[in-house]
């Protein structure tokens, strides 16, 4: 990893680890994943290459955010308003 | 420019699957995953909405409960809340606390901070009272806004829509005034984790029930907690006659 974009990876796992602790499937599913993903691209030295994959992650947080959103509205949403349909 | 005061609860989370106590005198809540009422988010959005819209100068949180209650006052926080009060009820107390003495509470608090409006969530998904923002209203008697779906302001006060059975009331009313959240106010934004380290700096204010002169004696006992009735396994029938027999035994036909 070069350094410049260090800062912004290593910020970018701890909001994803962070994240994970909702994980429907359990934090140690979505722990091991995310490692994994990460250590697989650990050697990559290209900076356009690493930028569009932080990039990419970003993205893949605002995802989950929005998927966490969703689970809830609709769990709350059949809990309390379907009636009929 | 409007003070807004909003109530949170710390419940179990939604996602988790509650159980019974043995005992059935309630929910086992040791080592189960607690956070915000989903219902309270939506109302804390709502108020941060409004200072972000600059139609409210300052949000301030409040929760009743033990020490863990300031967890989720930390998440109102993260959420955009400016400051938070934490009214200390714990032990038995807590146990036995009801609407009636949070909407004493919420009162009390929301004329010593003098703030314009209260909103709260509909409801919690652990007790289901439906009764804070209502009894809280009554208290300080000011107007009230519930289930609400819409709010605006207009000149004088604020036009609110709300969700009432088969559609919707729109409604005005004067300021200030107590609102409680319906699901479709909006959708509350996550706390990030860079905002709720930032949280931890944002003033946070401790007061017993005590203090605030609050009579915490319970009201009502709970007599016994039990598990909704299970559903019935089927069975399959060989032959149309004995499903006949069967829903004629059972007084379907």
């Amino acid at each position: 990893m070069s350094q410049p974009h260090r800062k912004a990876v290593l910020n970018l796992y701890k909001t994803l680890l962070f994240l994970g602790k909702d994980w429907p499937q359990g934090y140690d599913v979505f722990r091991k994943r995310l490692h994994k993903v990460f250590s697989r691209n650990s050697e990559e030295t290209d900076p356009t290459k690493i930028t569009t994959m932080i990039k990419h992650g970003e993205f893949v947080v605002k995802e989950i955010e929005a998927l966490y959103k969703l689970k809830k509205y609709r769990a709350m949403k059949r809990r309390y308003y379907d009636d009929n349909n | 420019m409007a003070r807004v005061l909003v109530g949170v609860k710390r419940v179990i989370d939604y996602a988790v699957k509650v159980r019974v106590k043995p005992d059935k005198s309630g929910v086992v809540t040791d080592g189960v995953k607690h956070s915000m009422n989903p219902f309270d988010e939506i109302a804390v959005e709502e108020a941060v909405r409004m200072k972000e819209k600059k139609l409210a100068s300052e949000v301030i949180a409040v929760s009743c409960g033990p020490a863990q209650a300031q967890e989720t006052l930390r998440t109102a926080l993260a959420m955009g809340a400016d400051r938070a009060i934490h009214v200390e009820v714990a032990g038995k107390e807590y146990e036995t606390l009801q609407p009636i003495h949070v909407a004493k509470i919420l009162a009390k608090l929301s004329q010593d901070e003098k703030a314009d409006l209260v909103i709260v969530g509909k409801q919690a998904i652990d007790d289901d009272s439906n009764q804070t923002a209502q009894m809280t209203a009554a208290l300080l008697d000011w107007p009230q806004g519930t289930f609400v779906s819409k709010v605006e302001k207009t000149d004088a006060g604020l036009t609110i829509t709300r969700e009432i059975d088969g559609g919707l009331e729109t409604i005005k009313t004067k300021i200030p005034a107590v609102l409680s959240a319906d699901l479709r106010l909006n959708e509350p934004r996550y706390a990030t984790l860079p905002n709720i380290m930032k949280a931890k700096k944002k003033p946070m204010k401790k007061v017993a029930a005590k203090d605030l002169g609050v009579d915490l004696t319970p009201r009502i006992k709970v007599i016994s907690v039990e598990d909704p009735p299970v559903r019935q396994a089927g069975s399959v029938v060989p032959d149309v006659d004995t499903l006949v027999a069967k829903l004629k035994e059972g007084g379907h036909v």
